[in-house]
């Protein structure tokens, strides 16, 4: 594990140096314990692939004791001993959500393009991206976005050239290696394979988003129909 | 009730910021010199994270519909009420009825006012900062328009105090200021102070060198999310690919074109490029304060230092509060 000031008011703890399910167990782990209890002068702590970033305020950091000229080395043991004596967390389990998908025609128009660098069929792709389960690695680039791990070899599809200038909410996508979710209208890149009627960005409930780094997601194909029936207003 | 009769380019509610949501892939943001906020809070008797207006290039034309205590701070905007200078800095009392026209930026960019009692919008997610790309927070999600009406609290004590006090003095503002930019140890004009970043080892000496000397130019490609710089690419030592993680306000990001992007309080919430410095805290409020096309050098100072002005002007600040309860007109 390596601690990295990340400017004077951050410090990023690295937990591995590749994207898989290990470093992601680390991670959370790590983010569980290092928020069971607040640590004074720490603003917010925020997982991603592979580290944990703190954001601490100098000040706040003095007042609770460190030294006016060292407090990254104050803050770094304060970390390693956290780490090491985790306080008692309710170690949860996974959630799994369901997440419905209209696959192809209008809902995903790269369907097509995937099935076709996959050699397979479009029904093939639809089967293969819904037959998985796929773990929620972090949220980011817009609220509520999730970056999805377990995409199958097959339906890596590099992104387009050219972005597209305004991606539909709840468009399901494919950027090489990954597959995510569109929370709302934005540009985007990603190869557009489907689209659900759920709502990834909640901001009136706590916490303000459908899905969480470590949840699992099963994407569930479903009718245009039932998308119509399912779709949430806001 | 405090009219918008002209908007300006764009004027918006921030107090200082929405942290806690990052893992959910929700901006901070918040004032782009949050210190500047704060001391325009102080001077009105708010508390810090009272919600303030922040002005970009060209201000808002405001009618106050009450009597208000309002205070400026930022670049030097050509702001005038009832036709006379408005006095930056300090305390002033609009009357009911007035007119406040902020203008235009004749140097430096953005500029924050406080009105005492803060403005008074909804909390959304703990802040009343305006969350421009989700569309919500600050007043209805979006920068102010023509013809919006804002509401603010009512007033404080102190604020009420120094009312009275100017009432009474038959005078408009106090000849008290506080000026955020001279608070601390400020750096020479044209300089921003920095710190190496935790990619900095990726880049080649010459990037290192050139990232620390050359004169950099702010360019148009920028927002509140950050700031494209024009001056000589930085390459790294070999191509090497980042995995995406948290970034900071102040990071300085280097994307395969070579060309840094200094990223400011909207920034997203994660990031994927190298980072091979980062703006010292104390000294975002002046790199936000640059308009496109204008020069800046960075100064190399180790994180120590960084975190010692960062407290040195923590201290000014505290002095100053202690000082301004003390003293009205």
């Amino acid at each position: 594990m390596q601690i990295t000031p990340l400017g004077d008011s951050a410090l990023i703890i690295e937990l591995g140096d590749a994207i898989n399910e290990s470093t992601h167990l680390r991670v959370q782990a790590a983010w569980r314990a290092l928020t069971a209890e607040p640590m004074p002068g720490v603003s917010e702590a925020v997982p991603a692939y592979t580290t944990v970033t703190l954001f601490y305020d100098p000040a706040q950091l003095v007042r609770a004791g460190a030294p006016a000229d060292d407090l990254v080395s104050w803050l770094s043991e304060r970390v390693r001993e956290r780490l090491k004596n985790p306080p008692k967390s309710a170690k949860t389990k996974p959630r799994t959500v369901e997440v419905p998908v209209v696959y192809g025609g209008d809902f995903g128009p790269d369907l097509a393009r995937v099935a076709a660098q996959a050699k397979l069929s479009p029904e093939d792709v639809v089967k293969r991206h819904a037959k998985v389960e796929y773990r929620v690695h972090l949220i980011g680039f817009a609220p509520g976005f999730p970056y999805l791990g377990g995409l199958p070899k097959e339906l890596i599809t590099p992104r387009h050239a050219k972005p597209r200038m305004a991606v539909p909410a709840g468009s399901v996508g494919i950027g090489g290696e990954q597959t995510g979710i569109y929370p709302q209208v934005t540009p985007g890149g990603w190869n557009l394979i489907g689209c659900t009627p759920l709502r990834l960005f909640r901001p009136e409930d706590d916490p303000p988003v459908l899905l969480q780094a470590g949840d699992i997601v099963k994407f569930r194909p479903v009718t245009s129909e039932e998308f119509e029936k399912l779709k949430e207003s806001k | 009730m405090i009219r918008v009769l002209k908007p300006g380019l764009l004027t918006t509610v921030q107090d200082l910021g929405r942290p806690g949501y990052q893992r959910f892939g929700v901006v901070v943001g918040g004032a782009l010199d949050a210190f500047a906020a704060r001391v325009a809070n102080l001077i009105v008797g708010n508390d810090d994270n009272a919600a303030v207006l922040e002005l970009a290039q060209t201000g808002p034309e405001l009618r106050f519909d009450r009597e208000a205590l309002i205070a400026w701070n930022g670049g030097d905007f050509g702001a005038t009420f009832g036709g006379q200078p408005l006095p930056r800095d300090r305390a002033v009392r609009v009357a009911a009825g007035e007119i406040v026209n902020f203008g235009v930026a004749r140097s430096g960019l953005r500029a924050w006012v406080a009105i005492a009692g803060g403005i008074d919008v909804p909390l959304v997610m703990g802040s009343r900062t305006t969350y421009r790309r989700a569309g919500l927070g600050g007043h209805q999600g979006r920068p102010l328009i023509g013809g919006d009406e804002l509401k603010s609290f009512a007033p404080g004590e102190r604020a009420g105090a120094l009312l009275a006090a100017l009432n009474a003095m038959g005078k408009r503002a106090t000849a008290w200021t506080v000026r955020p930019e001279t608070l601390g140890k400020p750096a020479p004009v044209g300089v921003v102070r920095a710190v190496r970043g935790p990619e900095w080892d990726w880049f080649g000496e010459d990037a290192q060198r050139d990232f620390f000397s050359a004169d950099w130019q702010t360019t148009k490609e920028a927002d509140r999310m950050g700031v494209r710089l024009q001056g000589p690419g930085l390459a790294l030592v070999k191509p090497r690919e980042m995995i995406s993680a948290a970034v900071n306000t102040g990071v300085v990001q280097v994307p395969p074109s070579g060309h840094p992007i200094v990223l400011l309080p909207s920034r997203q919430s994660v990031g994927g490029y190298p980072r091979i410095a980062a703006v010292a805290g104390v000294d975002i409020g002046r790199f936000t304060q640059l308009r496109p096309g204008e020069k800046v050098r960075f100064e190399k100072i180790p994180l120590p230092v960084a975190q010692e002005l960062w407290l040195a002007r923590e201290r000014d600040l505290n002095r100053v509060q202690l000082g301004l309860a003390r003293v009205t007109g």
